[in-house]
């Protein structure tokens, strides 16, 4: 008994426990939502927003879908561990999706404007969303402008620069950018050979293993450098840190700089591949980036969590493309990831609760304690009398 | 015989490793004023907080009027009329006197307030106990001694009937606490029961009725003040052996160490400045002591030396370095140690463990963070655990302990072990005994002691005119920012530095 309430104490479990709870209480919503709308086929369309590429009986099918899922996976990735980053200092990052699509820009204006090849690509993205991070990590430091603000300004600073910038390399009759394999074959990402293990998909590049190395590297970074102690010291206490003489205003810059270059090479990693154009009518930011903040809370706040939870979420967000749709309207695919999505937020809330259910059960025991041992004193006064 | 105001019997309330309260009992009249007496540490915090519903004690019962009651939350505790004044006021800076009264008990209709009411109840109130607020001040406005009269109104308008002052005279200067007296004595004419917590033994004398005294988590007695005399009372407060005065040799100074010329830091509360015109110097081989009451500016001056707050004027040298524009780095690596007033603001990062607390200072030394920015675990755990052992910090699973799970005295401790080991040439200590037992202050006296036998320059900052008079070489005595004496503690009395204290004497200090 008290053994499984040592474990219930560990941080890493009680993790893994909220993570999977959210997921859960999400699909729960989820069908309840569905059977309103429709109840005769709420079980299925849940379990097709579950199976994702498994809806298909063809092995070599799945395994291309499997592919698309993984191509998507990557950009989420680092979205996930831009949030994570930025938060481990004590940021809240959500300009995330500004940086994102700043990346997508970047990447694709060099790519069919000038004609770069991928690695160069990469680069500008990297720069661009480092800079673009930058500013709000300046203006957090110096003029202690909150970064929720500036960032969810400067989200939409991005996305019309980016309309306005890619529009100049847009197909004529579309308002989607041109074909990377068309017009800048040179830009497209490396296969490396990886378009074999799914049925000659080649939208599998290099970003996938790409982004579990980065995710690997965030991990080291964090944990065992002098850079990550610091930054994690300014993260838990910021007076601490200015009191020990580390620059916290270099660190803040610093670290919002890291999770801009994160979120805009997840632009690029999956701009480069060609699996998507951007629309550049586009009137929000892609979702990509804000799921990424899902990711990072349901992977527990730990980089190697986070590469679990961000396939998961693009696992479920692909799924919902085969909800029947003579059944449900086409957005009911949408709408029941995003709610799955929107529980798994409530990672930290769930956590919370464990340990206050703990905590109760631990101050109970020691009152029937208290009123065990006082019973029989208690007599003994009696008996005195 | 009538029945108690409050009584709290058989109290006892347990933290991992210590025993806060001990089987305490405290019964509280009606009508009279009661004082709970204690050095810091001795439990008297946390009988309060078991009063107020923060704590739930392990044994013991609360009684109401002769009832038991369970106070599980302060809601409960308001509920049964108990109100308390707080060391550190909860007043909303930028609203009026009257907004902060009724504020949580706003008057309204349909969700309007009506203020008229309320104004005329304040007023009213204000009148009849002698309080004189202004209503319409803005708390930012106003002194502290009237900040502290708006929260005995704040009580008043509750029509609270248990008044609990958790040391309210620090804050307060001669004339306030004199003012501050004589509205305790009228609400207790008028009836309400007064809890009075303090460790001043003259206040206590003047304004009490009965006193209970606290030692070690352990209730020693209470006793009626007019059979008692201050030293009977001091005597029960500190226990057998009153004095463990701090030995130490003859000091033998040598260079200047610290030299601080007319140096000015800003306020961050007002607009005034808080340090004005201070020059001193340190030398090594003594401890000087800046003594003062609560809130005089020595906590800008230590930041103003540590390099947490900008100076606005002046320069300060370190051992014949100019460090007046250094960040806080480069003065620590010039031989600056920092123990700092704040163990869990500054001092701890405290979800780190405790061996990543130990480093925080050395870190990004080379024993510890090799070339390509790793850190070096092995280096870093033997480090500590020699720290540990050399200065007996204690906790649950040693290096890789929380810090959050520690006792304060064991946190304070590693902090003193961290900041000592760096063998700084100057040491600067801000109440660094602040809420520790007796011999965990002893222990770090005892340091302090040995810093200066070993040739270091010690800068002590303290409120506890026992460490002031016992642990250093010279005195400097603060006032309202400024340095108005200094004194030879061989030479001078308790009433002397209080006089000084007081601001009811000064002399020109000349650094």
């Amino acid at each position: 008994m008290n053994e499984k309430r040592r474990i219930l104490r560990n941080s890493a479990v009680q993790a893994l426990i909220a993570s999977l709870l959210c997921i859960v209480l999400g699909m729960l919503i989820g069908y309840i939502v569905l059977l309103f709308i429709n109840p005769t086929g709420a079980w299925d369309a849940i379990m097709e927003v579950m199976k994702n590429f498994l809806h298909y009986s063809k092995h070599s099918l799945r395994i291309k879908n499997f592919g698309n899922t993984l191509v998507k996976t990557a950009p989420l990735l680092m979205c996930s561990l831009s949030v994570l980053f930025a938060y481990k200092v004590g940021l809240f990052n959500i300009g995330v999706a500004g940086q994102y699509v700043i990346g997508t820009c970047a990447s694709l204006y060099a790519a069919l404007a000038w004609g770069w090849a991928w690695l160069p690509c990469m680069l500008i993205a990297i720069v661009a969303g480092a800079l673009y991070g930058g500013i709000v990590g300046l203006l957090k430091a110096y003029c202690n402008v909150n970064e929720v603000i500036s960032g969810i300004m400067l989200n939409w600073i991005g996305l019309y620069m980016t309309n306005m910038l890619l529009t100049t390399v847009k197909e004529t009759t579309s308002p989607y950018t041109y074909h990377l394999k068309d017009s800048a074959a040179q830009a497209l990402l490396p296969t490396a050979g990886l378009e074999k293990f799914f049925n000659n998909n080649t939208y599998v590049t290099i970003a996938v293993p790409l982004s579990i190395i980065l995710a690997v590297f965030i991990a080291i970074l964090l944990d065992k450098t002098k850079f990550g102690y610091e930054l994690k010291a300014t993260g838990n206490n910021k007076n601490a840190a200015k009191y020990c003489g580390m620059a916290e205003k270099q660190n803040i810059i610093l670290t919002l700089v890291i999770a801009g270059a994160l979120a805009s090479l997840g632009g690029a990693l999956l701009y480069l591949t060609d699996y998507e154009q951007w629309q550049c009518t586009a009137s929000s930011v892609p979702g990509m980036g804000f799921n990424g903040i899902a990711a990072a809370f349901l992977g527990g706040l730990n980089p190697i969590g986070t590469i679990f939870s961000s396939y998961f979420i693009q696992h479920i967000t692909s799924g919902g493309a085969y909800v029947d749709k003579t059944m449900y309207c086409s957005q009911i695919s949408d709408l029941i990831s995003s709610i799955i999505i929107y529980l798994c937020g409530f990672v930290l809330f769930i956590k919370y609760a464990i340990n206050r259910s703990l905590d109760r059960h631990d101050e109970k025991q020691a009152q029937k304690k208290k009123s065990l041992a006082a019973t029989p004193e208690e007599s003994r006064k009696g008996g005195d009398k | 015989m009538e029945p108690y105001a409050i009584e709290m019997l058989n109290i006892t309330k347990k933290f991992p490793g210590i025993i806060a309260n001990d089987n305490i009992t405290l019964q509280l009249k009606k009508g009279e004023i009661h004082a709970l007496l204690g050095e810091n540490g001795a439990g008297k915090s946390t009988l309060m907080s078991v009063l107020f519903g923060l704590y739930q004690p392990e044994e013991g019962i609360i009684k109401k009027d002769g009832r038991e009651v369970r106070i599980k939350d302060p809601n409960d505790a308001n509920a049964l009329g108990i109100g308390m004044v707080h060391q550190h006021f909860k007043l909303v800076e930028c609203f009026s006197v009257l907004d902060n009264i009724i504020m949580g008990v706003e008057p309204n209709k349909f969700g309007f307030l009506q203020k008229k009411e309320a104004r005329e109840k304040a007023l009213a109130l204000s009148e009849k106990y002698g309080l004189h607020i202004d209503p319409d001040a803005k708390i930012e406005d106003i002194t502290v001694g009237m900040q502290q009269r708006t929260e005995i109104l704040k009580m008043l308008y509750r029509e609270n009937e248990i008044l609990i002052f958790d040391e309210p005279t620090a804050v307060l200067t001669p004339q306030e606490i004199e003012e501050l007296m004589q509205i305790m004595k009228n609400l207790s004419a008028e009836g309400k029961s007064i809890l009075f917590i303090s460790h001043k033994l003259a206040e206590i004398m003047a304004v009490a009725d009965r006193c209970t005294v606290l030692r070690k988590g352990r209730c020693i007695g209470t006793v009626d003040t007019r059979d008692t005399t201050m030293e009977q009372l001091s005597a029960m407060m500190v226990g057998r052996n009153v004095n463990f005065h701090v030995e130490k040799g003859e000091r033998h100074p040598g260079d200047v160490v610290l030299d601080v010329e007319n140096m000015t830091v800003a306020s961050k509360v007002h607009k005034n400045n808080a340090v004005r015109n201070v020059s001193f110097k340190v030398r090594a081989g003594e401890i000087v002591c800046i003594a003062g009451i609560d809130g005089n500016g020595q906590t800008e001056l230590v930041y103003g030396i540590t390099g947490l707050e900008p100076l606005k004027e002046g320069k300060l040298t370190l051992c014949g370095k100019d460090i007046t524009r250094a960040p806080i780095r480069k003065r620590s690596i010039s031989g600056m140690s920092h123990i700092p007033e704040d163990r869990h603001k500054h001092g701890l990062v405290l979800d780190y463990s405790l061996e990543y607390n130990m480093i925080l200072q050395r870190y990004f030394e080379s024993e510890f963070t090799d070339k390509a920015g790793f850190l070096r675990r092995k280096n870093i755990r033997a480090y500590s655990d020699s720290l540990i052992e050399q200065y007996d910090v204690r906790s649950g699973q040693g290096s890789v302990t929380v810090v959050r799970s520690m006792s304060g005295g064991n946190q304070q401790k590693a902090i003193v072990a961290r900041e000592i080991d760096k063998n700084p040439e100057l040491l600067v200590a801000v109440q660094p005994t602040r809420g520790l037992d007796v011999g965990a202050i002893e222990y770090i006296h005892r340091q302090l002691v040995a810093q200066r036998d070993a040739g270091k320059a010690v800068l002590l900052v303290s409120l506890e005119l026992d460490e002031v008079m016992d642990v250093p070489d010279r005195i400097l005595v603060m006032y309202e920012g400024e340095l108005v004496g200094e004194l030879d503690p061989k030479k001078t009395t308790q009433e002397e530095l209080g006089l000084y204290m007081a601001g009811a004497k000064r002399d020109e200090v000349k650094a």
